[in-house]
């Protein structure tokens, strides 16, 4: 029979280490891990500690520089909150990392009981957020900014790139207090170095103006709105990107300075479940001032999400490149 | 018996007593309290406040003390008699246990009371904590024991075993971990809520360098303490203490065992007065 000697389709792949990166997009290896190597060589209170994922946050990096200040703690994220609480307490500054799900989903009590009621000098650093893996539900992280916003006492980053997080290591370092950050991984894009741009907790940046659209986004979906810019240029719509890396405390002066300026679409970007996220956060600040601006959200569904290939699913969950540009155009009519 | 052995025991019973009778005073102020539990483990507190353990009262955040973790938050009436007791928290205070802006809330929180190191009540995170306490205390050369208080219940909790693996893989000796064996939790005796027994081998099994002591006979708790600190392996350290709800008022020992037992108004003064006549027969 012909169709037995016909190739199969090349599938695509569902790989958990799946980059986030596109092609020949720059990019810059392991940045948190030099950010902190780099910061333990000042600070010496720094300790690294995981729940068996150094390889995969990065911190590997840290544990082969400063093998005497790596703490394998096992696969047990609840004794690893537990176990940096205990250690700031004594006056160390620890880092621990595992993924995003298993920080706040699985540990939540030990990060609220044990690290922010005590006010604590613990660093969480969780490798993939929102929907940055393929692998399903269980290490896909769409609510993880809800969970933490929902935590008082709690400063949450969401970085977009190398040099966000390379400025956000010795930026919460300086901060005292417990700080959730999402964490990019492995080969990391850079983008933000094209820009006037510099990270400082607590601030948004207009790292782009326009006059048809404010796209205001955190974490990768910064990254993706400055492409929607370049691509919609084209269209000769000119779109703003207000990157907001601190999604808590919100720096709601900012986007209420950047949101009243009045003739632009006001979209939130979001890798994250529309519930609870930075969206929400926005929403409620805005009405709030009785600033009403046309008001959009780009987020993932309230759902468990599908299996698969990363691009396949963000194409599918609207948070790609082309699939928001075609959203924002549709908004505009 | 040693002379100085029985004035040591003499001088810790009397610790014992009191800080009995400051936790019946302190649920009198409340009409209310884990009272029970409080009378269970004060031989134990007053072996750690008076017998074993390093600290300055008029400096509970000396960085040399040894630090006491109180995993158990519901016992902080107790771990409140004891810290009055040992001058950490002034005698008068004791009238606002449990009262609006006291610093003696019912569940112990560290940033509430001097000499509390933890924030309990989320039962099954001591543990946890005092691993990396003792892992920040090694890393900083300091030769303190970090002390933590459990309950048999919190055996059902998973992260008392994460705790468990954790400290014998790090080599903790500067841990002393107390559980305290009442057989009671929140929905009937601990080992028909949950099996745990055979705890010694499983402790042992851990790591741990365990004994199992009558946790109300004083003799038996200070040689635990003192073995416990004295240990000479690279190893953390268990006391299970079986202990009696209730010891030392006889007619609550007697009262039905339950989490929360029910102390009628003008029975405190009878359990004040009960307590007393023990330490006159002893």
């Amino acid at each position: 029979m012909s169709t037995a000697t016909a190739a199969k389709p090349k599938l695509k792949t569902s790989a958990m280490i799946a980059s986030i990166a596109g092609e020949g997009q720059r990019t810059v290896a392991a940045p948190f891990g030099h950010a902190l190597v780099k910061l333990a060589a000042e600070r010496p209170e720094v300790v690294g500690m995981t729940a068996d994922l150094a390889k995969y946050t990065d911190l590997h990096i840290f544990a082969q520089a400063y093998p005497e200040r790596f703490y394998q703690m096992g696969m047990a994220e609840q004794l690893l909150m537990g176990a940096a609480a205990g250690f700031a307490h004594e006056g160390a500054m620890p880092f621990v990392t595992t993924y995003a799900v298993f920080a706040t989903r699985r540990a939540y009590d030990f990060m609220h009981q044990t690290i922010a009621e005590d006010d604590l000098n613990v660093k969480i650093a969780c490798a993939l957020p929102g929907l940055t893996t393929g692998y399903g539900p269980s290490h896909q992280a769409a609510e993880d900014l809800a969970l933490m916003r929902a935590m008082p006492g709690m400063t949450i980053i969401d970085p977009c790139d190398a040099l966000d997080i390379e400025q956000m290591v010795p930026a919460v370092a300086e901060h005292k207090g417990p700080v959730y950050m999402r964490l990019l991984r492995g080969q990391v894009p850079l983008v933000l170095d094209e820009y006037d741009y510099k990270f400082e907790l607590g601030k948004a940046k207009l790292v782009r103006d326009g006059r048809d659209v404010l796209v205001i986004s955190s974490g990768i979906m910064t990254m993706r709105a400055l492409e929607v810019a370049k691509a919609l240029e084209a269209d000769r719509v000119d779109v703003a990107v207000l990157h907001v890396p601190t999604i808590k405390p919100l720096d709601t002066s900012t986007i209420l300075r950047e949101a009243g300026r009045s003739g632009r679409l006001v979209v939130v970007a979001e890798n994250h479940t529309t519930i609870g996220g930075l969206g929400e956060a926005i929403a409620t600040a805005l009405l709030t001032a009785g600033v009403t601006p046309p008001f959009r959200q780009i987020a993932l569904p309230d759902a468990f999400l599908d299996a698969g290939a990363l691009p396949t699913l963000h194409d599918r969950y609207g948070i790609s490149t082309n699939v928001m540009a075609s959203t924002i155009k549709n908004w505009l009519g | 018996m040693d002379i100085s052995v029985a004035a040591n025991r003499a001088r810790v019973a009397e610790h014992a007593y009191c800080i009995r009778r400051n936790a019946l005073r302190m649920g009198e102020v409340q009409g209310q309290g884990y009272i029970a539990q409080a009378l269970d483990i004060a031989d134990v507190l007053a072996v750690a406040y008076f017998n074993s353990m390093r600290y300055r009262p008029e400096d509970p955040d000396w960085e040399g003390r040894d630090r006491f973790l109180l995993s158990n938050g519901h016992y902080a009436i107790a771990l409140y008699a004891a810290l009055i007791e040992a001058g950490i928290i002034p005698q008068e205070e004791l009238e606002t246990y449990g009262s609006d802006d006291s610093r003696l809330p019912m569940s112990g929180m560290a940033s509430y009371t001097p000499g509390m190191e933890m924030s309990g009540g989320s039962l099954g995170q001591g543990l946890t904590i005092a691993v990396g306490r003792a892992l920040g205390l090694k890393r900083k050369g300091s030769d303190a024991f970090v002390y933590t208080l459990f309950s048999d219940g919190e055996l059902d909790e998973g992260a008392i075993w994460e705790g468990l693996m954790s400290a014998a893989h790090h080599k903790l000796d500067n841990m002393i971990a107390i559980v305290d064996v009442n057989n009671q939790q929140a929905d009937g005796p601990s080992s028909q809520v949950m099996a745990f027994e055979p705890l010694t081998e499983k402790m042992q099994a851990f790591g741990w360098f365990t004994q199992r002591i009558d946790g109300n006979d004083l003799d038996a708790v200070i040689a635990a303490f003192d073995a416990a600190r004295n240990h000479p392996l690279p190893q953390p350290r268990m006391i299970i203490a079986d202990t009696l709800m209730g010891c030392g008022v006889p007619f609550l020992e007697a009262r039905e065992k339950n989490h929360f037992i029910r102390v009628d108004a003008h029975e405190w003064q009878l359990a004040l007065e009960a307590l007393e006549a023990g330490r006159n027969q002893a």
